[in-house]
């Protein structure tokens, strides 16, 4: 779960890091209250994850309230790449001595938190990685023992900061540290760090990625929102319990297992075809969870044509069956639909179909026959179903 | 021969009493594994279907001689319970449960790392079936016979898919072992592969990939210095878009790291022929074994 920026910043006050003060705001007048509350000059901050919002107008300064109330109205409601802008953040305007840059993250390889810090923020770090690598100073911590004075130390000196700013800069990083780990993150970066010209850190910036599997022990986290990353499907898909990823495609896709679902989509690419979604139906699928799960893949008005891929393991094929009649009676599809089943009660599962005559679809042998046909049909099916 | 499960395996599983955890080690059982214990705090002195209950992995240890834990209890409860088998003195675990948190994962990762000697297998993963000897999760041992081909994949149903095609080819399996689909998982492809290396039956390893981490790109450095023996590969996710989570939790593509490509690339790289599907995946093992 990928926060905003406002509300990775809310994370970090939470546990010391020091933070510029602001307010969110969903209109133009709470902005302006919002700014009037601040004082000014202020800053308003588009809310959406995206890279470079300032360069795209997502970020403007208000000397005054009527300049409060102009950013906001522009703001509020933008499209920035592709996303809407439903929340911006008024902060407090921070004067600028130097901007640094650090990160705590989830390092899957190395199995070990990994914190980086350099002198060189406010631009792409990956940037900075590949034309002064020298720049990044950068060290693993163990997870048993978590984050020391000396691992800060370390991280400063490397980078060269100034002398009075090395225990100050300790302290943030452990702070950081400490957020990273009580919060569950995978990913903690502030791009920039700024020092002020009182010598003082701030984080100006916050990008916070959480992990979902632990959001069961952090039941404010779970309850944060994000308006502007959210698809109307995946949010019906969650609200059922279903996993589901929107892709652009027509062909809506759903198999039992995430490797085979997402083979499922490589194959149907292959054969020429554009899958509109990812759908893992889940090991031991009832019939409910299918016609759910039908219902979600159909609300998509771009898909065309469906294909149901199915290796039944702890999930029996006549469960999907039964789930897929039980859809088609309830949910009545105007758009092809074709079926592949294999594994655990393969044949009752395909006999439940053959008599059940369900207008509209059609059952293939294999994964590879399955996919060629979908494509075929999605492309010669009419592109707007009546629902 | 084959690696981590066979007829000296002696099972006792974590989460025996529920209901999802008493199918699969009756199921386990009637496979012909020998199920000796299971551990479920507070219903010790109960029976699963003549299976002894324990409070504890450590008293279940201590009557039944378990050296096997499967661990089948919900997400929240995992990371105690692997570690709670390991400080019993276990040493082979295989953790069934999906939804662990990472930090949790780390931190069991870290210890049974210093530890030492301790094969943790999964979490999230379909658990190891040796076919003929014996089965330790939920992978269907229906559609796998005994045979020269070891399996080692992140995913579950895609095994089946693959094995299945193979089994259909007249192919069999030493082992299969899911390593399942978490961003920390306990035996790595190169855990598994330096196993089937050293096993006898094995004659041939097929690996099955998929976007996210390293593991992979790792894996194939790994091959083209210690495997002698051919190893067939597949990668799940080439139309999987960066930064959207496809089902499991490390499954996911962050900016340019963790592409199918890149893995299918590094893979070709160390000289591993990488099927485009699952279908081509069996077609190249057959022709690899027949020639």
């Amino acid at each position: 779960m990928d926060l905003l920026e406002y509300q990775g910043k809310q994370l970090f006050a939470r546990h010391g890091v020091p933070v510029p003060s602001g307010r969110p705001a969903e209109t133009v007048d709470e902005a302006v209250t919002a700014a009037d509350a601040i004082g000014y000059p202020s800053v308003v901050k588009a809310q959406v994850q995206i890279g470079g919002r300032g360069k795209l107008g997502g970020i403007k300064v208000a000397a005054g309230r009527e300049e409060a109330r102009d950013h906001a109205d522009a703001i509020l409601g933008m499209d920035i790449r592709g996303l809407r802008v439903h929340e911006v953040w008024i902060e407090e305007a921070s004067q600028i001595e130097a901007e640094y840059y650090a990160s705590v993250v989830f390092d899957r390889s190395a199995r070990a938190p990994l914190v980086m810090f350099s002198t060189k923020g406010g631009m792409d770090i990956e940037q900075v990685a590949e034309e002064d690598p020298d720049a990044i100073a950068s060290l693993h911590v163990d997870p048993l023992l978590g984050f020391q004075e000396f691992h800060g130390r370390w991280l400063a000196f490397e980078a060269g900061v100034d002398a009075d700013l090395v225990r100050p800069l300790t302290g943030m990083l452990a702070k950081l540290y400490e957020t990273f780990v009580a919060e569950d993150a995978m990913l903690i970066e502030v791009n920039p760090l700024i020092v002020t010209p009182e010598r003082e850190l701030r984080a100006l910036d916050a990008k916070v990625t959480l992990d979902d599997n632990a959001l069961f022990r952090h039941p404010d986290n779970a309850a944060l929102r994000n308006p502007s990353a959210e698809d109307p499907q995946e949010q019906m898909a969650k609200e059922r319990g279903l996993v589901y990823v929107k892709l652009d495609g027509d062909i809506g896709i759903l198999g039992n297992g995430a490797g085979l679902v997402m083979s499922t989509l490589d194959v149907v690419a292959q054969a020429g075809g554009r899958p509109a979604n990812f759908l893992d139906a889940g090991g031991g699928s009832k019939a409910e969870a299918i016609v759910a799960a039908v219902e979600v893949i159909l609300s998509d008005e771009k898909v065309k044509a469906v294909l149901f891929n199915i290796f039944g393991g702890i999930t029996r094929c006549d469960e999907v069956a039964k789930g897929l009649i039980e859809a088609f009676e309830q949910v009545k599809p105007q758009v092809p639909f074709v079926v592949r089943l294999d594994g655990t009660n393969d044949e009752e599962g395909r006999r439940l179909l053959a008599d059940a005559q369900l207008p509209n679809l059609e059952v293939e042998a294999t994964m590879l026959e399955a996919a060629e046909r979908v494509v075929a049909l999605a492309a010669g099916s009419p592109t707007v179903q009546a629902r | 021969m084959s690696i981590l499960v066979d007829h000296e395996t002696r099972l006792c599983v974590s989460g025996i009493t529920g209901r999802e955890g008493t199918f699969h080690a009756l199921n386990n059982k009637r496979y012909g594994t020998d199920v000796v214990s299971g551990v479920t705090p507070g219903k010790g002195g109960q029976q699963v279907d003549g299976i002894p209950v324990f409070d504890s992995f450590r008293e279940a240890v201590e009557q039944t001689d378990a050296n096997t834990a499967m661990v089948f209890v919900p997400a929240r409860f995992a990371a105690d319970s692997i570690l709670e088998a390991a400080e019993a003195g276990i040493r082979t675990i295989v953790a069934i449960t999906e939804g662990i948190p990472a930090h949790d994962e780390l931190r069991v990762s870290t210890h049974l790392g210093r530890l030492g000697g301790v094969r943790l297998i999964g979490p999230n993963c379909p658990g190891v079936l040796s076919p003929g000897k014996a089965n330790v999760g939920i992978i269907p041992a229906d559609f796998f016979k005994e045979g020269n081909v070891g399996v080692v994949s992140r995913s579950g149903t895609l095994t089946y898919q693959i094995g299945n095609e193979l089994a259909q080819a007249g192919f069999g399996n030493s082992s299969i072992v899911g390593i399942g689909g978490d961003p920390v998982p306990g035996l790595s492809f190169i855990d598994v592969l330096e196993l089937f290396e050293a096993d006898p039956e094995t004659a041939l390893v097929v690996m099955s990939g998929e976007i996210g981490g390293a593991a992979e790109e790792e894996a194939a450095e790994y091959i083209a210095e210690n495997v002698s023996k051919p190893v067939v590969a597949y990668i799940a996710g080439f139309t999987a878009p960066p930064g959207k989570t496809m089902g499991h939790a490390g499954a996911i593509v962050s900016g340019s790291k963790g592409t199918a490509a890149a893995k299918a690339e590094a893979l070709e790289a160390a000289g591993v022929r990488v099927g485009r599907t699952p279908t081509e995946v069996s077609e190249i093992v057959i022709e690899s074994l027949d020639g």
